[in-house]
């Protein structure tokens, strides 16, 4: 069984994002990037699928400007077999629609029987890319996966949902998007990271693919949200109590 | 211009909360049709949602579990009839709606919290540390409804109800098991009162004393993600980015640090209490009243005194 696992570098998770003054993006300029934490965790998955003698080969691909060959390079150092990088030099993010497009083109091609990816990037926090990839293939999607099983050509999917958590099956192929309690990823030793560079990894561009990534969203500005500004520190219990009541709160 | 809204729909009830706060945000963009995977009594419960014009049920058997591929293609076999599909951003929401969008060819706006135009909304980025504002350029627009910032519509309407008669029953996937807890307590998503407890409670149970407050309040529980993972409070009580965001009027954090994941998902409660050791934590720079001192000691004597 071939896996495909999309990830995305995006600022990293403990980074206070800047909204440029132009409210026209956010600042990128010399800050931590790192892997979607959520792709980190498919990658995961997909590589314990691999130990699990389930899969036989994990293929990684990401969407972006030339350094995304570092963030699938770390997936390499985790344990995936080879990458793809669909390079894009525009700076502006590609939407999940187009993302999902270019995916569908890459699955054509490769043929794997699952595809799981990040239920969300926490850059643009859309949620998207994997149910629409899911639509456009006409596959099953098993969303916010918190345990993946496969067996007789199903996976078996226990997903996060509002209520507490549901469990339903997918015929493969399909697509699996994870969530935070799927498994913890592991670090890259260093040995594992020198391996990593001579992994195969090619570049091919939407263009070559044959992909129309033409935004469908005008963003017209962004904007830092409404500050809210720290109140007091109370002294006891007591004062606490006084100040919620006084206030009408309790 | 008229609107197909998908009603938030679990165990074949109306989740009525998500649906009309969803009906109050899909009114101010045209006529709102609801439609309704699940029984005839949550199709009745929808339809005296005031704002709805009227309500669609689909009883198929296909549709009972809310699966994606089956109601995302009825939706898709409908949709030619609306300029608008709206959902609430529930789970089942925003597992849907972006099938639907991409059956379509359109992009989806997702966890909208203001409606510009009927082509333009806000909508929260990086941890909601940003609000971008966008325009849709496509002849359909798909968006989903963060449903915190919409106030819920009334209730006292009586939309006429009709049946769906194509059944899409689509083969992908198929329904195992729910396992959804059970509680007396309000709905998270909806409450007027929040406390929730972090990595600081230290334990399922002293998590106990959480909940022991929450029903002194009569208000819901939260947690925060590193409670979740370490097993203090199972996943569905997860406030945060990619949890649940909420808008309670009291909002009370107990032994959580604030971590801007966490933050995204309460900051816009009226009236946030923080409960911690740290002086430094960064959950004190949000809170309205914060007091430095040991949960252990606060939460028994706020239960004992409120």
């Amino acid at each position: 069984m071939k896996i495909l696992a999309p990830v995305k570098r995006v600022i990293d998770y403990n980074v206070k994002v800047k909204v440029k003054t132009n409210r026209k993006g956010v600042d990128l300029e010399n800050v931590k990037m790192s892997m979607n934490p959520f792709d980190e965790i498919s990658v995961e998955e997909a590589i314990r699928l691999k130990e699990a003698g389930i899969a036989t080969e994990v293929v990684v691909i990401s969407i972006g400007d030339k350094k995304s060959t570092e963030t699938i390079r770390n997936a390499l150092a985790m344990g995936a077999d080879r990458g793809i990088l669909v390079v894009d030099d525009q700076g502006v993010d590609i939407e999940p629609l187009a993302v999902a497009k270019i995916l569908a083109s890459i699955v054509a091609d490769e043929q794997p029987d699952l595809v799981i990816l990040g239920k969300q990037a926490i850059d643009n926090d859309m949620n998207a890319t994997g149910q629409m990839l899911a639509a456009l293939l006409g596959w099953g999607q098993a969303t916010f996966a918190s345990e993946v099983k496969i067996e007789n050509g199903e996976a078996v999917v226990t997903r996060e949902v509002d209520g507490g958590l549901q469990t339903i099956s997918v015929k493969l192929p399909a697509i699996v998007t994870t969530d935070l309690r799927l498994n913890e990823p592991r670090y890259a030793s260093l040995p594992n990271i020198m391996k990593a560079k001579k992994k195969p990894l090619v570049e091919t561009t939407s263009v070559d693919l044959g992909v129309d990534i033409d935004p469908r969203l005008s963003v017209i500005s962004i904007e830092e949200p409404a500050e809210r500004v720290a109140g007091m520190k109370v002294g006891s219990v007591s004062e606490l109590i006084e100040k919620l009541q006084d206030g009408g709160f309790v | 211009m008229t609107v197909l809204l998908l009603a938030d729909v679990s165990g074949g009830d109306l989740s009525l909360d998500a649906t009309a706060s969803a009906a109050t945000a899909a009114a101010k963009l045209g006529p709102v049709t609801v439609l309704v995977c699940g029984t005839q009594a949550a199709a009745d419960d929808a339809a005296n949602i005031d704002d709805v014009s009227a309500v669609l049920l689909a009883e198929g058997s296909a549709y009972s579990n809310v699966l994606a591929e089956n109601v995302a293609a009825l939706i898709q076999s409908i949709s030619n009839q609306f300029s608008h599909i709206v959902a609430p951003a529930t789970s089942t929401g925003k597992n849907i709606l972006p099938r639907v969008a991409a059956l379509l060819d359109v992009m989806v706006i997702s966890d909208v919290i203001e409606v510009v135009s009927p082509d333009t909304f806000k909508r929260p980025v990086y941890a909601g540390n940003a609000i971008q504002t966008v325009k849709s350029n496509d002849a359909i627009k798909v968006i989903s409804v963060r449903t915190s910032s919409f106030d819920a519509a009334t209730l006292g309407g009586s939309a006429a109800v009709s049946a769906v008669e194509t059944e899409s029953e689509v083969g992908l996937s198929a329904h195992i098991e729910d396992k959804v807890a059970v509680s007396d307590r309000p709905e998270l998503t909806s409450a007027k009162v929040v406390v929730a407890g972090g990595r600081g409670v230290g334990s399922e149970e002293d998590f106990t004393i959480i909940s022991a407050l929450a029903d002194k309040l009569g208000g819901a529980v939260g947690a925060s993600r590193a409670a979740v993972d370490s097993g203090f409070a199972p996943n569905d009580l997860q406030v945060g980015q990619t949890g649940k965001v909420v808008a309670p009027d009291l909002y009370i954090a107990a032994g959580i640090s604030g971590a801007i994941q966490h933050l995204a998902g309460m900051k816009d409660s009226k009236v946030i209490v923080a409960i911690n050791k740290d002086e430094d934590a960064p959950i004190f720079q949000v809170a309205d009243f914060g007091l430095v001192a040991d949960l252990f000691e606060v939460v028994p004597e706020l239960i004992k005194r409120l």
